[in-house]
Order: C-alpha cells, then sequence, then structure tokens
C-alpha cells in the first residue's frame, strides 16, 4: 500500500497508509495528521497543505505547476527548494514517501 | 453511545425500566455534521477536550465537504470518498460518536446550558452543552411550475446526486442566479457540453460579495467563454413537458421561452434559525453570537453559516455584524468555540478570505470589501491575471484576485499583519505586492 511518513516540526513521525489516486493532503486530513490543514479541500486556493519533501522522493512527484508555484510563496513558514503543496501529490501503489510538515499553516 | 429514546412511549417516566435509557446529559451535543460541526469536533480533542462528544447530522452521509459539488464532483473528476472529512476510525479514535439521518425539531434546554434535543424520528438526545451548526439552507424560488421535476437546487450532497442523476440525459440548462454556485455549477455544466444560460435578476453578477469591477470582469470573461449570461432577467415561470412532470422550458418576463431539461436554482440561502427561535435565541439574520461564539443565553455556542457574530476583521467599525458564509469562517469560528467550551476566551483569529473556481477562473477574495471607497486595479491580460484591491481611507482592506494567487497571498498577508498595500504603487501589474507592503 501507498506509505506516507509525516514528521511534524518538533520531529515526531506518523505512517500513514493512504490509497492509489488520492492526494497527499487527503491522505493526511482524513487520518487527522495535525501538520495539515486545507482548507480548501484540494483546489490550489489557500496554500495550507504545505509539505517539505525528503530529497530522494523527489523523483516520485509529478512536476510542479504554475498555479501551486504561485500559492507556494504565499504560505506560512517560507517556501524552500522541496516545498510542495501537498494536494497536488497523488499516490501510487508504489508511493513511499517522507514528508515534513510546517510549524504552522496559517 | 448516545442515548435514544423513544417518544412514543408515554409512561416511561412512571414506570422507567431498561427500556428507558438514562437522561445522563453529559457532553456536548453538536446539531449540524457540518463543515463548522466537523471543525468544532476536531479542535475540542487538539484542546483536550475529553468529554463526549456527539456529532448529528439531518443527512445520510457521513460528514463531508461542500465546495466540490458544484465543480470537481459534479464534473466526475472526483469520487464521493474524497469529499469525506476524517475517516470512521479517526472518529472512534477520538471519541467523536456520528449520528446521522436525525432531525433535530425541538430542543428543551435548562439554565445551565443542558437539556435535551428531539429528533423528528422520536429519538432523543440529552446534552450537557449545546453547540448549533445548522448552516443554512438554499433559498426557494417561488414561481409557477417550481415544484416540477428538473427544478433543481445546489446546496447538499444529495443535491448533488440529483443534479449529476439528470444531467446525462439534458441538452439545455438554466441555470438562476448570477452568484457563486450558479456561476461555478454553470461553469462545470458548460464543461460537461450542456448549453447553459445564466439568468440574474441584478444588473450585475455575484451581488454584492465583490465589487463592480469583478463582477464586470466575470461577466465579460464568461461570456467570452460562450455562456450565454443575462442580466436583470428573471423567470416568469416554468413550462412542463407534454407529460406535465418534468419541466421543459423558462419563460421570462418578456414572454420568450428557453428550452430546459434542467433548471438549477442559485438565489441565496436562508440561515437556519428555527431552533434558536425555539430556544428564545436572538436571532437577527441568523443566530446572534458574541465574540466567543456564544449566543445570547450565554451558553449555546453556534458557528458558520447560521451565526451574526461582530465583525472580526480588525479596524471594522464598532458595531458591525457579518454573517459569513464560506469555508474559512466555518473553520475559524469553529476554534472560537472551541476555546469558550473549554474556558479560554481567544477571539476570531486570521482574516476572512474566499475562493470561487469557475471554468478556468480562479478567484480568491481576502478580507471584507464593506465600505470601501477607493479602488486599485491591476490587470495582465497576457497571463489572464486580474485584481481589484479594496481601500478605505487609504487602507487596504480586501482584493478580490483571478488566477493572481501572489496578490491574493500579498493582500491576506499584508491584512492579517496589519500591513498597507499603497493603492497608486500597487497600481502598476508588474510590481509584486509583498514588495511595497508598508507598516501602517
Amino acid at each position: 500500500m501507498p506509505t506516507v511518513h509525516f514528521t511534524d516540526a518538533e520531529g515526531a513521525v506518523r505512517e500513514v497508509q493512504g490509497n492509489a489516486g488520492d492526494s497527499v493532503m487527503e491522505t493526511a486530513v482524513r487520518n487527522g495528521v495535525p501538520g495539515i490543514v486545507a482548507e480548501c479541500g484540494g483546489s490550489l486556493s489557500c496554500a495550507t497543505c504545505h509539505v517539505f519533501v525528503r530529497d530522494d522522493c523527489a523523483s516520485q512527484l509529478p512536476p510542479m505547476e504554475d498555479m501551486e508555484d504561485e500559492m507556494l510563496y504565499g504560505t506560512a513558514v517560507d517556501r524552500e527548494d522541496n516545498s510542495r503543496l501537498s494536494c497536488q501529490l497523488r499516490l501510487t501503489d508504489e508511493t513511499e514517501l517522507f514528508v515534513t510538515t510546517p510549524e504552522t499553516q496559517v | 453511545m448516545s442515548i435514544n429514546v423513544e417518544a412514543e412511549l408515554p409512561d416511561t417516566a412512571a414506570a422507567p425500566g431498561p427500556a428507558a435509557a438514562p437522561d445522563t446529559r453529559t457532553g456536548l451535543l453538536i446539531v449540524g455534521a457540518s463543515q463548522s460541526g466537523v471543525q468544532l469536533a476536531v479542535s475540542l480533542r487538539a484542546l483536550g477536550f475529553d468529554e463526549h462528544i456527539t456529532l448529528l447530522g439531518d443527512e445520510d452521509h457521513r460528514p463531508y465537504q461542500r465546495p466540490a459539488l458544484s465543480k470537481e464532483f459534479l464534473q466526475g473528476t472526483v469520487e464521493s470518498e474524497s469529499l469525506i472529512f476524517r475517516t470512521n476510525e479517526y472518529w472512534a479514535e477520538h471519541n467523536v460518536e456520528l449520528v446521522k439521518g436525525e432531525c433535530i425539531v425541538r430542543i428543551e434546554k435548562e439554565a445551565d446550558g443542558s437539556g435535551v434535543a428531539h429528533a423528528s424520528s422520536g429519538a432523543q438526545f440529552p446534552f450537557q452543552r449545546l453547540a448549533l451548526t445548522v448552516g443554512a439552507r438554499a433559498r426557494k424560488l417561488d414561481v409557477e411550475g417550481a415544484d416540477l421535476d428538473g427544478v433543481l437546487y445546489l446546496r447538499n450532497a444529495d443535491d448533488a446526486l440529483a443534479l449529476k442523476a439528470r444531467v446525462g440525459d439534458a441538452r439545455d440548462v438554466v441555470v438562476i442566479g448570477g452568484g457563486f454556485i450558479g456561476l461555478e455549477a454553470a461553469s462545470s455544466l458548460q464543461k460537461m457540453g450542456k448549453n447553459v444560460t445564466v439568468l440574474e435578476f441584478g444588473a450585475r453578477l455575484v451581488g454584492r460579495a465583490v465589487g463592480e469591477e469583478t463582477a464586470d470582469y466575470f461577466l465579460q470573461a464568461h461570456r467570452t467563454r460562450g455562456l450565454d449570461v443575462r442580466l436583470g432577467t428573471s423567470a416568469r415561470r416554468f413550462t412542463a413537458d407534454d407529460g406535465g412532470q418534468s419541466v421543459a422550458g423558462v419563460e421570462l418576463q418578456d414572454g420568450t421561452v428557453l428550452p430546459a431539461q434542467i433548471v438549477l436554482v442559485g438565489i441565496g440561502v436562508i440561515p437556519n434559525t428555527e431552533l434558536a427561535e425555539q430556544l428564545g435565541l436572538a436571532v437577527d439574520n441568523g443566530i446572534v453570537v458574541d465574540r466567543f461564539a456564544l449566543a445570547s443565553d450565554g451558553t449555546t455556542v453556534a458557528i458558520g453559516d447560521c451565526a451574526n457574530m461582530p465583525n472580526p476583521v480588525p479596524g471594522s467599525a464598532p458595531g458591525e455584524r457579518v454573517r459569513l458564509e464560506s469555508v474559512n469562517n466555518a473553520i475559524e469560528h469553529a476554534k472560537v468555540a472551541a476555546y469558550s467550551l473549554t474556558g479560554r476566551r481567544e477571539e476570531y483569529a486570521g482574516i476572512p478570505w474566499f475562493w470561487s473556481n469557475q471554468a478556468d477562473l480562479r478567484l480568491q477574495i481576502a478580507g471584507l470589501c464593506n465600505g470601501y471607497d477607493q479602488t486599485v486595479i491591476r490587470r495582465d491580460e497576457e497571463r489572464g491575471k486580474f485584481s481589484v484591491l479594496y481601500y478605505r481611507q487609504g487602507q487596504i482592506i480586501a482584493a478580490d484576485c483571478v488566477n493572481a494567487p501572489l496578490d491574493f497571498m500579498a493582500v491576506k498577508n499584508a491584512l492579517a499583519k496589519g500591513q498597507n498595500i499603497p493603492g497608486d504603487a500597487a497600481a502598476d501589474a508588474a510590481t509584486l505586492l509583498k514588495t511595497i507592503t508598508t507598516d501602517s
């Protein structure tokens, strides 16, 4: 099963199994991972599902589109090179993703 | 476990037996399994609230997100499972009991805030504290033929399922109401290949939610995209097909008849205040609450679409009140209520914001533009970006941003920090707003 390992800003790790086709954001929210807010439900309107993706996982990710890129400039914690909006990251059967959630999303 | 007592047993009080569950009046009853109801339960658990929570809704679905109903869900790009807020395991782990399909029709409440809620089924739900997250319902159109099959509304999941079930056979759709829900649904239906006409009674789109410039932009943008939008136009009646059961057309005031196998009505909502009225709570365009989400009895909390609250925006006029219909408000207001219920007094945080996606037009609104006296337009035709910045006495108070998330984020952040974005510098669309933000 696709798995996402969420590390919060304090270092606590939570491993969540997801379904192929779902986004990382949906997987987090439905299971109550606290570091993801996702007010807009995945329609690229709020930038509150910001995650930092571990570098060695980058190859699992889809390319970033302009809208996501622009939204990332408005995140509560400043973006870094490995920043993504987790609503744009879809799980596949092979996904084994390690992400860190920022200290705050709003 | 909730306590379900059959109301039809008149003699249970005289002869209490195993069938009559004790009226323990513990815990919190949240009436309305809505965005705000869900957030209240989640926030309370995050704050360490350890009493029992019942999250009760009148629909037969697990709590779900509404925004996609007029967009991705209608178009079939997301499944119903994606709309579910939390897994069943989450609710079980957090000791939140979900009750589906129960419509509360009457509530008895004591001065200490405890009481019993009665459902139309006869079930009773005792509580120590009560939260009303009852939302709003679609305003109904009262014209001849309004009860024909195919005259639909779009407020909840069943509405969306009814629309989806009918849409395959439909060629022509008339949307009545040029507000957000009407325009979102119209754009979705147009994308699905339907011949869509939007009728708006008023002189411009989107009513008072946005300023004139934004309304004009959307009118032109939708017309450019082939949507037939008619302002100042209303339906005189709906005509039936040969069988007399289903809608076949919309007759306008001038006698023109537009063919329509579906009429979708989106003319606003009415806050659900009946329970509050029955409880004797102050009601005025929603359930009147204070800054801490408490209703006039001082114990019941009311939040989200159903609540009329002091304007939470810093710098707003004293005594000004607002009722906001948005996801963001449902979430932030729920957090305020969660603090109240755990004995803390925390005011509303953050700047109200809204979004509406219509075709490829992605509108984001930061702040509330009420009372603006100046606007600044930023237009980048090449990249399809358009923003309107609203000012009051030289201070930025809101912005409507279409496909311009950088503008939206800059304004939202400036408002949250009490900063300003000077209008003269902002008028140059090539200037990044965050580079000209100043401390007010």
